[in-house]
């Protein structure tokens, strides 16, 4: 086989989305709307495809494209997240559409452009590599933003979320020519070498830390944050759900590999960087969602706070900490997607409500679901036994292995507070006068998701290794 | 392969709640289910608990029924086991626990099945802690109680139940995070997560004992509870249902207890040592402090929670003297207080059901209409204020002995404490039963009726069966509470005995 061959082999998964995004895009243009419950449909196809090519792409660590893209088990592992996040977000999103009478063909291509930027995202071995991945991404995500392209608050989202985006893409490049600069290469390796070679200078710091502020831009963590509460309360909710799962594991896989095989030898530099974000995104999601009345802006400062937690496994810096960024994004992945899909049945005769208040007394009006949204909350609140709490016990176990205490007391202490709010919902569902009571028909693919995730969040306990271990193998990828 | 039985025990409680979410029909048939579902169960784990309880070797000071299951990796499993230490409390919330699905009876009556599902996943909770022999399974089982606590204080309190409930859920929550990351810093220190083989060769350099230990605390002060953290124990207990503070006083509150016996004593020797002044002044500021507090209350639940605090006050005491007859003293009286505060919470749940008050003023002579109920009461008064024949005499003459061979100022502060339970418990049971019958609502007030009898009568029982023989108790603590004090003392240093 020829190189060109051997390099389209190893990103086979990225090929198969681009394509199948390209044939539905033109299916949508000549099919027009009609064709929207067929093209979800064969997103969702597409993309269980892709996942399957990704777990039978081979194992080990294959480069292509002289080395620009990588595929290790710690790419695998994201990639089948993301495609898992992406898929749900289609099927959550099929009635809703539908409903609210925006189902438009474009929907589906977007999310799996989106999708197929990601999964270059956490392939990316190079800078320019993971520029490229993150502006498909990004770009696909802005118009997802304002796909409502009727209502105020979703094209003001949108809007927002270019501005702001396009500020720390430029933060973004302008942090990689400075490393560019200093150490004369973009590859991952390369910058490891010279970075090795002689001490990270001042240059390199400073590249540093603009990179780490685009990238925190993208997971929003305090302080790059302003953004999120906005755009998860404009957009509208299947794609808020979208926003909170797929592009946050990808951004965070990404930052977990931008900082940890270019920059070994400088973690006493970025650790510094990533304590500080990971302290306040931690203390300011659980504060500021105490005041929040609108579900959809107290999930946005909700996964602000959990962006804090997983940042407590990448400043550990090891394998252990990898692990625990792996596992946290898993648990959150689906439980949020479960989460999201108690508020996209917060529906009435009169349309959707978002308020919390609405929820009040929902154990009375429709216990099954009442109960999944409270232990899907007291998830996120990572009470044990429930998954959240293995979630926060990888990230913590690796901090205070490598010695950061008092980034970990923090943390706790802030998940004491970011208890409250969950408890607040659980409290309005259980121990409330009830309010008039949602639409019973939430639809087979909400139920099935909502479903599974709280299955998944009751009985994690009873085989953590399920996801730790691949987790454990996927982080041992990044330290050869 | 021998019958798990201490997983069986744990988790047949939680098989009971799946079985009653699958019953079907209306709301009545439900109900009736649940409520029998839930008090078959209960009285199967007890028969269960029974059987371990004879079973057990009580002149073996080892962990007995282990179980042993990968799960995590890494040196953290799934490990279960007893020893003497622990295996009563097992038998004590097993025997607490049918006592309260009946006490609940007729006092529940809207969501029925929600109730007994909470109360029966509680009680597997609550058995976990005492069975399990790994930290991390451990904290699981110490702190997914909290789930169905806020659960039944939340939906099945009084007035203020949210604010109560809250403060309880945050305040141990916030303890126990401490805890959380002390067994991370343990785990890595020591590979594993075993308890038995942490107590066996545990070592942690004095430096790091001090926080390990002051972690734990902040998480075993806040449940016990030790003052100054005692405050949300009785908002909690005045908004509970009754049998929800039956099980808060009878069962949640020894987890302190358990844990300062099961883990800071023998693990962190040198800081228990270290910081034992800490623990009599604090102890002896709830004995003293919180029996005057006692004697203020016109709310009956508060008296009886703020009596809670001063009996845990002995516990502490007790176990910090790190001698045989103080350990032994501490778990008695834990068992005892278990019982006995159980048992006020529901003489107060059954006048609460006829009046629906706890004020102590709206009743006055009530045992001209009541005499059993007046009877029953009495038994346990006494045994709340320690008199000797009941169980509440033991515990507390065994740490107040041990305290005198420790530091005799402690002793004879504590002694107050005693003398003030009497005065506020008596003088609570005058207001309440003795006197002319005044209230015109009162006049038509009942005796107890067959299920009130029969969830009280074990409970007199019980309580005169322990003061009167405690031998049955003492057979099995003994062996295990000698070895934690002899490995207790061999772990310090040269010279430096306890104090």
């Amino acid at each position: 086989m020829t190189s060109l061959s051997l390099d389209l082999a190893v990103i086979t998964p990225e090929l198969l989305m681009a394509l199948g995004a390209m044939a539905m895009l033109m299916a949508g243009v000549f099919q027009g709307d009609r064709s929207h419950t067929a093209l979800l449909a064969s997103a969702v196809a597409v993309m269980a495809i892709a996942a399957l090519a990704v777990v039978t792409g081979g194992e080990g660590r294959m480069l292509a494209f002289s080395g620009s893209l990588v595929v290790d088990g710690f790419a695998r592992f994201a990639k089948l997240l993301i495609l898992l996040g992406a898929s749900l977000a289609i099927v959550m999103a099929h009635g809703f559409f539908v409903r609210e009478k925006i189902a438009r063909f474009e929907f589906p291509v977007l999310i799996m452009f989106a999708a197929l930027g990601m999964m270059l995202m956490v392939s990316a071995n190079d800078f320019i590599a993971l520029y490229m991945g993150v502006e498909l991404q990004s770009l696909a995500l802005y118009v997802l933003a304002s796909f409502n392209r009727d209502s105020l608050r979703s094209t003001e989202a949108g809007l927002k979320y270019f501005v702001l985006g396009a500020l720390s893409s430029g933060m973004l490049l302008y942090g990689i020519s400075l490393i560019y600069g200093f150490t004369g290469s973009t590859g991952f390796e390369t910058v490891a070498m010279v970075v090795h070679a002689e001490a990270p200078g001042i240059g390199i710091v400073f590249g540093l830390v603009f990179l780490a502020a685009g990238l925190a831009f993208k997971i929003s963590a305090v302080p790059f944050h302003m953004w999120t509460p906005d755009v998860y309360e404009g957009a509208p909710t299947p794609i808020t759900a979208f926003f909170s799962t797929a592009p946050k594991v990808a951004a965070l896989a990404l930052f977990t590999r931008a900082l940890i095989e270019p920059f070994p030898d400088a973690l006493e530099q970025w650790r510094q960087i990533i304590v500080f974000i990971a302290i306040l995104s931690m203390a300011l999601g659980a504060f500021a969602a105490i005041g929040q009345q609108n579900i959809k802006r107290l999930m946005a400062y909700s996964s602000i706070g959990h962006m804090g937690y997983a940042l407590v496994g990448l400043a550990a810096g090891t394998a252990q900490g990898v692990q625990g960024v792996l596992v946290y994004l898993a648990i959150y992945l689906v439980t949020n997607a479960g989460a999201f899909c108690c508020i996209l049945a917060m529906r009435r005769k009169d349309g959707m409500v978002e308020t919390i208040g609405d929820l009040a007394g929902l154990a009375r009006t429709n216990p099954p679901m009442a109960f999944a949204f409270a232990m899907l909350m007291l998830s996120l609140a990572g009470i044990p036994p429930l998954a959240g709490f293995f979630a926060k016990w990888y990230v913590f176990l690796a901090a205070i292995q490598a010695g950061l205490y008092p980034l970990a007391v923090i943390g706790v202490l802030a998940s004491v507070v970011g208890a409250f709010y969950y408890l607040r919902i659980v409290k309005l569902i259980y121990f409330d006068e009830p309010a008039p009571a949602f639409e019973p028909d939430i639809g087979a693919g909400l139920t099935a998701i909502l479903t599974g995730s709280a299955i998944f969040t009751l009985f994690f306990m009873v085989a953590p290794a399920l996801i730790a271990d691949p987790a454990a193998r996927a982080a041992a990828a990044l330290f050869p | 392969m021998v019958w798990p039985i201490l997983s069986t025990i744990t988790f047949l409680p939680v098989a009971g709640a799946l079985f009653i979410l699958l019953t079907r029909g209306n709301e009545a048939t439900v109900a009736r289910n649940a409520r029998y579902v839930a008090l078959y169960t209960t009285i199967i784990t007890l028969a269960l608990a029974l059987f371990l309880w004879s079973q057990f070797d009580g002149a073996s000071a080892e962990f007995q029924f282990l179980e042993n299951y990968a799960w995590l990796g890494g040196g953290i499993s799934y490990r279960m086991g007893v020893d003497g230490i622990s295996v009563l409390f097992v038998v004590l919330t097993a025997m607490l626990m049918p006592i309260s699905i009946l006490a609940s009876w007729e006092s529940i009556d809207n969501r029925v099945k929600e109730y007994m599902v909470a109360f029966l996943v509680l009680e597997t909770l609550m058995i976990g802690v005492f069975c399990a022999l790994d930290l991390v399974i451990f904290y699981l089982f110490f702190e997914g109680g909290l789930i169905p606590m806020f659960v039944i204080i939340g939906v099945w309190g009084g007035a203020r139940r949210v604010y109560a409930t809250f403060k309880f859920f945050l305040y141990t929550l916030l303890g126990s995070v401490l805890m959380l990351l002390a067994v991370m810093a343990m785990y890595w220190h020591a590979g594993t997560t075993d308890i038995a083989e942490l107590i066996r060769a545990g070592n942690f350099p004095p430096e790091m004992q001090t926080w390990l230990w002051l972690a734990f605390f902040a998480s075993f002060a806040v449940k016990l509870p030790m003052w100054p953290v005692h405050t949300w124990l009785p908002d909690a207990h005045v908004e509970a249902p009754t049998a929800g503070s039956v099980v808060l006083a009878g069962i949640l509150l020894k987890m302190g207890g358990y844990g300062f016996l099961r883990f800071s004593l023998p693990m962190f020797p040198d800081a228990s040592v270290f910081f034992a002044p800490l623990v009599f002044a604090l102890s002896l500021v709830a004995i003293v402090y919180t029996s005057l507090v006692a004697l203020a209350q016109e709310d009956m639940k508060k008296l009886v929670a703020y009596s809670s605090v001063a009996h845990m006050g002995f516990v502490t005491m007790g176990i910090f003297t790190f001698s045989h007859q103080g350990v032994e003293g501490a778990i008695f009286q834990m068992l005892s207080h278990g019982f006995v505060s159980g048992a006020l919470f529901l003489s107060v749940g059954v006048i609460y059901d006829r009046m629906h008050t706890r004020e102590i003023a709206a009743y006055g002579g009530l045992v001209n209409r009541m005499p059993v109920y007046a009877a029953c009461l009495m038994v346990f008064t006494l045994a709340n204020v320690g008199l000797p024949g009941t169980s509440g005499f033991v515990g507390e003459l065994l740490t107040l002995i041990a305290a005198f061979q420790a530091n005799t100022w402690v002793a004879i502060v504590a002694t107050t404490g005693v003398v003030l339970s009497a005065a506020y418990a008596l003088w609570l049971y005058r207001r309440v039963i003795f006197g002319a019958l005044e209230k015109p609502n009162l006049q038509a007030i009942t005796d107890l009726g067959p299920r009130e009898t029969v969830v009280l009568v074990p409970l007199v029982v019980i309580v005169i069966a322990m003061g009167v023989y405690p031998k049955p108790v003492f057979d099995v603590t003994s062996a295990s509470v000698a070895r934690l004090v002899e490995m207790h003392a061999r772990a310090l240093p040269v010279g430096e005995a306890a104090p």
